[in-house]
């Protein structure tokens, strides 16, 4: 109740007006628009993984793997990868911008931001597009039961 | 607690003596962030002890304070009925008007912390500096720009819908409760603030107005509208019981949409 919030730090000038995108706004649409898609993709997610059929006991090795060889939940998990990342990402990005008065900090801090938003993006794509639950020529006892080699 | 009381004379009718109603008052400890800039290097609280009744509002137990305890107190206030917008302060978190806050309405049992508004520098004790906020107001336009002459060298008529449109944020008197409760002004203080777009909201869905595209046009700017992240603190605090955030959601509307 009686916290204390400091002057600000430069109180009677406006940065000046930058032309060109609007950052601000496209960000303020995306989160609204990827908010809206995200509802309908991670309660889908939660409710097939978690509810239908045997529900949550179904999950394995094998659940998952069958997902990612069936398009439709490709397209439907990368599609999540990368609207909750970017949202995520330009979230804490406004957090950032809340809690850290050093530009130095911000820098730092949004720069990590981006980092981990960017290399989880690229990982994800990668293993949801190139992945093969039986990988040809590996050794029969580190392969799952259902693959023809094991 | 102590129980001094007041008496009010009543005057009595066909001889029979009312019996005079006596009216509790009450001690209220105030606990005020005080700053004296030109001894002090950081503000710090102090506590005053004052008789007050129910009835009273802050602003009276300040001025007590100020007329019968220490003279050195500083605040804002003019008007003291809730029109000047002079004496918005931060009573127990709350940013509210002195003057509109009644001591019944608070939790007396406990101290009663009063500060100035946060997110504008601060000057002596409850009085900050105004100037930021007064620069985001003027940076609106908040007058009317008509580029036409009125028929028949008369008045601009408008409908009662048309005039209804606005309504809401004509009430506002700038006593800056919004734009301080803002934490979005509180980080910087780039951020236009909810009072300006209030203000430019006036003036945007006047239908007399010809300058809404340019008003439209700064708020649409990094610091403009799009920072509003709809925490209502600014709604929750207008005195004059303005729907800011919805004017604020209006205005967002109106830029995306491109027409009124
Ligand atoms: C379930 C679907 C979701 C919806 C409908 C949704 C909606 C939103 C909206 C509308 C905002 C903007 C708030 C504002 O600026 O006023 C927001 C902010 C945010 N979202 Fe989401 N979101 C969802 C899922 C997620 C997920 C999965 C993450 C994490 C990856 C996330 C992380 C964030 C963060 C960090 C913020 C910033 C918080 C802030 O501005 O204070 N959201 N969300
Ligand atoms: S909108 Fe309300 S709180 Fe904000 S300056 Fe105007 S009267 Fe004060
Ligand atoms: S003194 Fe004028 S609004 Fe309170």
């Amino acid at each position: 109740m009686t916290s204390t919030i400091e002057a600000p730090r430069s109180p009677y000038s406006r940065a000046p007006r930058s032309r060109g995108v609007n950052w601000e706004k496209w960000g303020w649409i995306y989160m609204r628009v990827s908010g809206v898609v995200l509802v309908v993709l991670i309660f889908g997610h939660l409710f097939v993984n978690l509810m239908v059929g045997e529900g949550v006991s179904a999950l394995n090795f094998a659940f998952v793997a069958g997902k990612l060889t069936t398009p439709f939940w490709m397209v439907w998990d990368v599609l999540m990868l990368w609207l909750a990342l970017i949202h995520g990402g330009n979230g804490m990005r406004t957090l950032v911008n809340d809690y850290a008065t050093q530009r130095l900090t911000r820098g730092i801090l949004k720069s990590a931001i981006l980092a981990a938003v960017v290399i989880l993006i690229v990982l994800g794509t990668l293993v949801v597009f190139t992945f093969d639950p039986c990988p040809a020529g590996s050794p029969a006892d580190l392969l799952p039961s259902f693959c023809p080699a094991s | 607690m102590s129980t001094a009381t007041a008496t009010e004379t009543a005057p009595t009718t066909a001889g029979a003596p009312v019996v005079p109603e006596e009216i509790q008052s009450f001690t209220v400890t105030l606990i005020i962030r005080r700053y004296n800039p030109e001894v002090d290097d950081e503000p710090h609280w102090d506590d005053f002890d004052v008789q007050m009744y129910p009835t009273d509002r802050v602003l009276d137990a300040l001025h007590k304070i100020k007329w019968e305890q220490d003279g050195s107190l500083s605040f804002r206030r003019s008007c003291a009925h809730g029109i000047c917008g002079s004496d918005a302060m931060r009573i127990n978190g709350r940013n509210r008007l002195a003057c509109k806050t009644l001591i019944k309405d608070l939790d007396i049992t406990k101290p009663v912390y009063v500060e100035a508004i946060k997110g504008l520098p601060l000057e002596k004790d409850l009085i900050v500096d105004m100037e930021p906020f007064f620069e985001s107001f003027r940076a609106v336009q908040p007058f009317l720009v008509a580029n036409s002459a009125p028929a028949d060298g008369k008045e601009r008529i408008q409908t009662v819908a048309q005039r209804e449109r606005f309504d809401d944020t004509t009430k506002c008197i700038l006593c800056a409760a919004c734009t301080s409760s803002c934490p979005v002004f509180w980080t910087d203080g780039q951020y236009f603030g909810p009072a300006a777009i209030v203000n430019a909201h006036r003036f945007i869905f006047d239908s007399r107005d010809d300058n809404a595209a340019v008003r439209l046009d700064i708020l649409n700017d990094k610091e403009g509208v799009w920072r509003c992240r709809t925490t209502f603190n600014c709604t929750e605090a207008c005195p004059r019981g303005i729907q800011v955030t919805q004017a604020i959601s209006e205005v967002k509307q109106a830029m995306l949409r491109g027409t009124l």
